[in-house]
């Protein structure tokens, strides 16, 4: 009885799985061909592009890792996307904290202000921000790119984190301020660690917006040093136009630290997404 | 005692405060603001004033602010221009391929993922996969698969006898580009409508199906008229985004063959930053933002008006 209803089950699935397969494939197969590419010679990649390599060449993979320019940015991305972070989260909270706890005058006003900032879309500011990070001599500069991309987040952060700060009783901070809290002290101590979660949502949206930024990066830093992995990708693909094999080593190489996040921290990913998006 | 408040409902209770609490408050208020303030002031605010501003003006980008007023010729100039009419036919072409075949693929792998079918999270951590992937690498990635000749599209396809030079050929980079997208995007607003649909209560799905609805008459009158919070702000992130398009273009093309895949944020690097035509190239970021806000206020007036009067449009309610 059991039995013949779980393959019923499974006959009236089987179009469906047959559905999801193909798209799992559409998704996968360019992946799985970068992965294997990497490994294969040029003339092997256009030959048998689907197979297992004839032999497993790993120097594709072994020079990228063993060149200073990957390594320095993977360091870059990673330095730019949580500075961006730290700063992004600290200023939204506390100005999210004045919105969600105080009544003063223009109150409102501040708040619309920094919502209308949902509204500006990056593109648009990109050129009068180069002729201001010029004129602060802040092009070739990390903090160029940190506090624009901060700037730029501080409107959905605020909306977010004032959301969630809001809806924490107001019993709390009478409690804390009877005890010799001060707002600072209520804030830190209590208010912050009660919002983790809400603040888990806010860095991911920052930190993957940062770490895949590619517009800001590419007008803001002309010298390698500074490069972020998008702008090197984009470089390595240049230079080594016809070298297929070592660009889809680069390239894989380059996914490994996004894929890897997501696969330690999916349900927050996914999660922090998709919540950000539709907030705004 | 209550200086600090619970929030806007407590706004009318100003307990006459002692003058240095007072004075505690606003260093508090202030301290806090200020920072967020003057960076928001500065690198959002300020230059958006300065695109919209330097838009009439003939300018290098350099010396200053512009001065050489020239009125609105910038915009006189674009509009007449053939590429913008072409970045312009691109948005369209762009808007409509994802509602009309993008999102309703969504909508139909999230329904297939809502059934309780074997290793369906499997699934969804795939599809959803390619979203966390920069544009770059993906742009990057995709050129090489589409390349001419020995690319892996090519060699794939051989074996329906397809064959074509994809993102060189005029006729099929824009198909091209819009396959790409699908593939970075289509899991995003899968995820978006899983989320819809398990905020709609099951009993209601239920009692269609003890009413005697069939699966897709339930689909048609149950679920998809509840989802249409979702849907509406999924097709708004869609065209917000495809007005700004930028990165995939950019790497994939550089907008060409012969600005056959240009978008309005493409051309304006172009003139801004190759040409630097500052002053020309503002005006057309001018006509993306006044696009994007036009787009937003009547959308969210007239389409998403009755989502946003209470109803949970967001994930969870918590909008």
């Amino acid at each position: 009885m059991n039995h013949g209803k779980a393959t019923r089950a499974r006959r009236t699935t089987l179009p469906l799985h047959l559905i999801a397969w193909i798209v799992g494939a559409f998704i996968l197969i360019p992946v799985v061909y970068a992965l294997l590419g990497g490994f294969k010679q040029n003339s092997e990649l256009s030959a048998n592009p689907f197979g297992l390599p004839e032999t497993w060449a790993t120097g594709n993979y072994t020079e990228v890792l063993a060149s200073g320019s990957f390594w320095l940015q993977m360091w870059n991305s990673t330095f730019i996307a949580v500075a961006t972070t730290v700063v992004t989260v600290a200023l939204s909270a506390l100005a999210a904290f004045v919105f969600a706890r105080f009544a003063f005058r223009g109150r409102e006003l501040y708040f619309t202000l920094f919502t209308a900032g949902l509204m500006f879309p990056f593109a648009v500011a990109i050129l009068p921000i180069f002729v201001l990070l010029r004129t602060l001599g802040l092009l070739d500069n990390p903090m160029g790119v940190i506090l624009t991309q901060a700037a730029f987040g501080l409107p959905l952060t605020i909306i977010i984190l004032r959301g969630f700060f809001r809806s924490i009783p107001g019993e709390l901070e009478e409690a804390a301020t009877i005890d010799g809290c001060t707002p600072f002290g209520f804030f830190w101590r209590i208010l912050l660690p009660m919002a983790r979660p809400a603040i888990a949502t806010v860095s991911v949206l920052a930190i993957v917006g940062s770490w895949n930024n590619f517009m800001l990066p590419l007008v803001v830093f002309s010298e390698e040093a500074s490069w972020t992995l998008p702008l090197g990708i984009q470089q390595f693909q240049g230079q080594y136009a016809s070298d297929t094999a070592r660009i889809l080593a680069y390239l894989v190489l380059a996914m490994v630290p996004a894929l890897g996040f997501y696969a330690v921290a999916e349900r927050h990913l996914v999660g922090g997404l998709t919540a950000g998006a539709t907030k705004g | 005692m209550t200086t600090l408040t619970r929030g806007p409902e407590a706004v009318r209770l100003p307990a006459p405060a002692p003058a240095a609490r007072r004075r505690g408050r606003w260093v508090t208020i202030t301290l806090f603001l200020l920072p967020a303030l003057v960076l928001f002031l500065l690198l959002v605010v300020a230059p958006m004033l300065v695109a919209v501003y330097s838009s009439a003006f003939k300018w290098n980008g350099f010396g200053g602010l512009p001065t050489d007023f020239i009125g609105l010729d910038n915009f006189t100039r674009l509009f007449g221009s053939e590429i913008f009419a072409q970045d312009l036919w691109h948005l369209l072409v762009l808007v409509v391929l994802s509602i009309c075949l993008q999102l309703p693929f969504s909508l139909a792998l999230a329904m297939l993922l809502n059934q309780r079918i074997r290793g369906r999270a499997l699934y969804r951590v795939v599809f959803f996969a390619p979203y966390v992937l920069s544009e770059v690498i993906t742009g990057v990635l995709f050129s090489l698969i589409l390349a001419p000749d020995a690319g892996m599209a090519n060699q794939l396809l051989s074996v329906f006898g397809i064959e074509s030079e994809w993102l060189a050929n005029p006729d099929t980079v824009m198909p091209s580009l819009f396959i790409v997208m699908t593939w970075k995007y289509f899991g995003f607003h899968m995820m978006i409508y899983l989320a819809g649909r398990q905020n709609i209560p099951n009993e209601l799905i239920e009692a269609a199906q003890i009413d005697g609805a069939t699966g897709w008459k339930t689909f048609r009158h149950v679920t998809l008229p509840l989802l249409g919070p979702t849907i509406r702000i999924s097709i708004f992130l869609s065209v917000i985004y495809t007005i700004q398009l930028f990165d995939l273009v950019w790497i994939l093309t550089g907008g060409g063959p012969s600005h056959s895949s240009e978008t309005m944020a493409v051309t304006m690097m172009e003139w801004g930053f190759k040409r630097t035509q500052v002053g020309y190239a503002s005006a057309i970021s001018v006509v993306m933002f006044v696009l994007s806000l036009v787009f937003a206020l009547i959308y969210q007036r007239f389409v998403m008006r009755r989502d946003l009067e209470g109803a949970s449009t967001s994930m969870g309610g918590r909008r």
